[in-house]
């Protein structure tokens, strides 16, 4: 196995503030990795280096092989990186099958074309493949309605199929379960365990959870104030009496 | 049929039929009645609905499908104005080289505009295209003279070069045309009391209002119409789709400019003159009233704003003090004064406020503008589908 996604020391600072400063962070084609820590330990700056939301202020990052830093977002979607975001983000004005066309037409046509003159509901590579990543998730049968009237977790598995349409290489998952309900939390769990096993597709989770990240990763980093003090398989990670300190207190390691 | 789904068909094909005969079904009453003065058959007024239909519909296409409002829209329409006076001084009075150039002028003028407007959104662009607009109106009125007209405007002249155009004999005075069909020419057909008045110039804008519309209806069902639905929806979420929002929104703002630069060609073909009027901030505004009057993001909707906008602007215009007080004459005199005054805020010159009202009921109780009101109407009557299965026969129609 290879690493697809590759950071070497990472630093960024918001004013005085280091938020962020990852010396190695290593991620093998086909696992799932997760990231946790507490609150203002650094996860979603650090999400954001990888995203292109955010560009770190030294470091490389590394997908692929192929240095990512400085692109824009949508370059670095393009080069196979989808995301998922803490609260879902859809396209809450178009119909749930027209949410899933728009990632699979990005996929396939690139970051712009003007194709004005043929019908999108005649385009049958297109129609087809997004009912089809509909299917796989369970809302085949909504796929007419509209996406911003969907119950919170159908948004959830709505923004999972449009990113699955793209066939990414890496899957980013910003908290999936935050705010849910332990029973929808759960659900999400056996849903990513289900894209783990049919697509094979490598993902980073960062989550506030230790219940979903211990059930479903198979690495695990931890952050504290913006260091990774710890990575290891989840059962290492468990018996970490530095990671015990990290959530419980007294972070001076 | 025509590469659309049926519904769009038929949508089509009755705004074919309403143009094709909007000069019959726009003087329903007989030219000696008292109601004669409702009649819009008349060519001027006619050629202003297809024209401002042209408009906008191109501004849907911004407005409606990317959210992104300009409030300086006119400008394109007043540039495409000039481009095509100046094709008639120079070239030849044939409206063809007029309107291509208006259109050309229009969209290179709109990229430029709209790749620095669009770095900011919201009613930051919005204050940044009325800014350019306005730019423009002060300097067609100033320092652009030459080539303006300045004041009072540009018309053809019969010292003009036109090095295509063969000359103008004695007496004759440089006219608008087709291959030699005078944009004036009017067949005029008297049905017992009727009198319909089919103008060449009216079809040939009409012509042109309808492969506008077709071609927005091919956008909006297009890829690339969807994407610009996304624009408005979530422009975040595009980015992190791998799409790149920014040559979106200025591919519509260009596509937008160009139409209004083809309504600028039009309105001079029809009445060769212009001036710098027609890019006051008011002129942006009207085209912003149309959109939402009609229903923004609808295909049908601006054309119908526009066709209300004008109609009142003509019609409820010329109803003064003294014809109403034609109307009220059976009641007694002290009465009838109280009724004209009253009436008299809502017409004449003062329609604006009419306007206004309308636009206010329309906006509050009808967000959807005039086609919602329509869809309401339909479904208390119970003719056509309810909202949610307008979708599903979508679908059904394009398997």
């Amino acid at each position: 196995m290879s690493t697809i996604l590759s950071v070497t020391d990472v630093s960024k600072r918001f004013g005085g503030l280091q938020a962020l400063d990852v010396k190695k962070f290593d991620v093998t084609e086909g696992t799932v990795h997760g990231i946790i820590g507490p609150n203002g330990a650094g996860k979603s700056t650090f999400l954001n280096c990888l995203i292109g939301k955010l560009i770190p202020d030294t470091g490389t990052v590394n997908f692929n092989g192929k240095s990512v830093l400085g692109l824009k977002p949508h370059e670095i979607n393009q080069a196979g990186v989808s995301r998922v975001f803490q609260t879902p983000e859809i396209f809450s004005d178009l119909t749930i099958l027209e949410n899933v066309m728009i990632p699979s037409l990005a996929h396939r046509d690139g970051a712009f074309k003007v194709n004005w003159w043929p019908r999108l509901d005649t385009d049958s590579e297109i129609r087809n493949h997004a009912i089809s990543t509909l299917e796989d998730i369970g809302l085949a049968d909504k796929m007419h309605n509209h996406a911003g009237a969907m119950s919170r977790g159908d948004k959830r598995r709505l923004e999972m199929a449009m990113c699955l349409s793209q066939s990414p290489k890496l899957l980013l998952l910003d908290e999936p379960t935050a705010g849910m309900s332990r029973a929808d939390t759960n659900a999400t769990i056996d849903l990513l365990k289900g894209l783990s096993k049919s697509h094979g597709l490598t993902k980073v989770i960062i989550e506030h959870d230790m219940h979903v990240v211990f059930s479903l990763c198979d690495r695990i980093s931890v952050l504290a104030q913006g260091q990774i003090i710890a990575e290891g398989t989840p059962d290492e990670i468990r018996g970490n009496p530095k990671v015990q300190e990290a959530y419980l207190g007294g972070v001076e390691v | 049929m025509l590469g659309l789904k049926f519904s769009d068909f038929a949508l089509f094909m009755l705004v074919v039929l309403c143009v094709a005969l909007a000069p019959i079904l726009l003087n329903p009453f007989p030219a000696s009645s008292e109601l004669a003065q409702f009649n819009a058959g008349y060519p001027d007024l006619l050629q202003r609905f297809v024209i401002f239909g042209v408009f906008a519909v191109g501004f849907n296409i911004l407005f409606g499908l990317t959210g992104y409002l300009s409030f300086g829209h006119a400008a394109f329409l007043g540039i495409g104005s000039y481009a095509a006076i100046w094709m008639m001084k120079l070239l030849t009075m044939n409206v063809i080289p007029a309107i291509i150039l208006s259109v050309i002028v229009a969209g290179v003028f709109s990229l430029l505009v709209g790749y620095i407007s669009l770095r900011r959104s919201g009613i930051y662009f919005s204050i940044l295209t009325l800014a350019f607009a306005e730019m423009s109106y002060a300097l067609a009125y100033s320092v652009l003279t030459p080539i303006t007209g300045g004041e009072t405007g540009l018309q053809p002249k019969l010292s003009d070069p036109r090095i295509l155009d063969a000359e103008l004999s004695a007496g004759e005075s440089p006219a608008a045309n087709l291959f030699g069909i005078g944009m004036r020419d009017s067949y005029i057909v008297n049905f017992g009391d009727w009198v319909f008045t089919f103008n060449a110039g009216y079809y040939i804008a009409g012509l042109f209002l309808l492969v506008a519309f077709y071609l927005s209806i091919r956008i909006f069902r297009s890829p690339f119409g969807t994407m610009l639905r996304a624009v408005k929806s979530n422009q975040n979420r595009m980015s992190y789709t791998g799409l790149n929002t920014k040559p979106y929104t200025l591919a519509a703002f260009v596509i937008s400019g160009m139409y209004a630069g083809l309504a600028g060609g039009l309105l001079v073909a029809m009445d060769s003159q212009v001036g710098p009027e027609r890019m006051f901030w008011t002129a942006s505004g009207e085209v912003v009233l149309m959109t939402i009057l009609g229903g923004a993001g609808t295909l049908i909707g601006p054309v119908l704003g526009a066709g209300a906008i004008k109609y009142m602007e003509n019609i409820l215009s010329k109803i003064n003090e003294t014809v109403l007080k034609g109307w009220f004459e059976f009641l007694p005199d002290a009465a009838s004064e109280w009724v004209v005054l009253f009436l008299n805020m809502f017409t004449g010159k003062s329609w604006h406020l009419t306007l206004g009202l309308i636009f206010m009921l329309v906006v509050i109780f009808l967000p959807g503008g005039l086609v919602e009101g329509g869809q309401r109407i339909a479904r208390l009557f119970g003719i056509g589908k309810k909202r949610n299965q307008t979708v599903e026969s979508d679908s059904a129609a394009s398997k």
